[in-house]
């Protein structure tokens, strides 16, 4: 299991433990920042959660897939809108991030699109989301959900 | 000598009015035409489509006329444009403060089989008290989404779900029902405020 390390107020981080053993290629350096979340209305639709994932290390990383007690299905998803306003979501191919990047799930462009809702996404509550890599590592971080109208993680 | 003259400057002039006569067809009727069909929605005036509001009320374009006018389509199953659109909505409203209250802003459903009256309701609900829910039958969602020249399509999701592409601009009318401009999804605020503003002084332009 893993262990929560809070860092200022909204944004909470969690670092695998067993950091000390270099096990995995890179994904120990990944941080994730500024994630939020949107309340839902019941568990019929669809939610999105949003964050920036950094890579702090030396070796390229590769985001590969995301799992959460909240949803059955989530997915990294993007929205694409074309040259005549019209606006699309298809899964993502696995994200790749170099060393010193970082790579923003944002509204209107890539974002974690949690399908099958087990529970209602309650404002004021969190859950946490778990971030996969191709090196087999994993790195969980403690999203805050905030209102059905919120703009970005701070609102 | 002068005969000759005459009769080529008389060729030269037939030809250079068949040569506009040309031009003009293919700049209005022919190929280099501009598509109208592409993207100029049509004057409220002009459309034709009956839906229902979000508190179950007969509503169609004509109950838009006389005041200035925000219309965007979206559906409520949608997890990032959307409520992402709403949202913004929203924040240019409370920019525009008690402007708002004189404009119509409309959120058009291209999902209606499952986003009836009552679930339009209760999301708009949690967004500006401006925005007003429209849902109804899908041949009528057809007809308003032609009439704006948007577009929507169904899309299937893995685990047997669907998704629906759709047009994410948001179109402002003035109080006549004719088009002021388009704001595109994304669009900064700096820029989304001052349209919206140039749409309700052409309702007092309109006025007077």
């Amino acid at each position: 299991m893993t262990k929560l390390s809070y860092i200022n107020g909204l944004t909470l981080v969690l670092l695998l433990s067993g950091m000390s053993t270099p096990a995995f290629a890179g994904s120990e350096d990944v941080v994730v920042e500024n994630a939020w979340s949107r309340a839902s209305i019941g568990v019929n639709r669809p939610g999105a959660a949003y964050m920036t994932v950094r890579n702090t290390g030396e070796d390229t990383v590769t985001l590969t897939g995301l799992t959460t007690p909240l949803a059955v299905m989530p997915q990294i998803h993007e929205t694409k809108t074309n040259a005549d306003g019209v606006s699309s979501m298809a899964p993502a191919d696995e994200i790749t991030i170099e060393p010193g990047q970082s790579v923003a799930l944002e509204p209107g462009g890539l974002h974690a699109m949690l399908m099958k809702l087990q529970n209602p996404m309650i404002e004021g509550e969190t859950f946490p989301l778990t971030l996969t890599f191709s090196d087999g590592g994993e790195v969980t971080v403690e999203v805050p959900i905030l209102g059905i109208a919120a703009r970005g993680p701070e609102s | 000598m002068q005969r000759r003259h005459v009769v080529q400057y008389g060729a030269a002039g037939v030809g250079a009015v068949a040569l506009m006569l040309g031009v003009g067809w293919w700049r209005v009727d022919g190929p280099g035409a501009p598509k109208p069909a592409g993207q100029r929605p049509l004057p409220l005036s002009a459309m034709d489509f009956r839906l229902t509001d979000h508190e179950g009320n007969e509503v169609g374009p004509e109950a838009l006329i006389g005041r200035p006018t925000m219309v965007f389509f979206g559906f409520t199953y949608c997890p990032d444009v959307c409520p992402t659109t709403l949202s913004d909505i929203s924040g240019w409203l409370e920019d525009l403060g008690d402007d708002a209250a004189r404009m119509n802003v409309v959120f058009i459903t291209v999902d209606p089989e499952r986003d009836t009256a009552e679930a339009m309701a209760e999301y708009v609900g949690y967004f500006h008290p401006a925005i007003r829910g429209w849902t109804g039958p899908e041949d009528q969602i057809s007809r308003a989404v032609e009439a704006f020249r948007a577009s929507y399509e169904r899309v299937p999701t893995e685990g047997g779900d669907y998704t629906m592409n759709h047009t994410a601009s948001v179109f402002l009318f003035d109080a006549k029902g004719e088009l002021v401009t388009m704001i595109d999804y994304h669009e900064p605020r700096e820029f989304a405020v001052p349209k919206i503003r140039r749409a309700l002084t052409e309702d007092v332009e309109g006025a007077t």
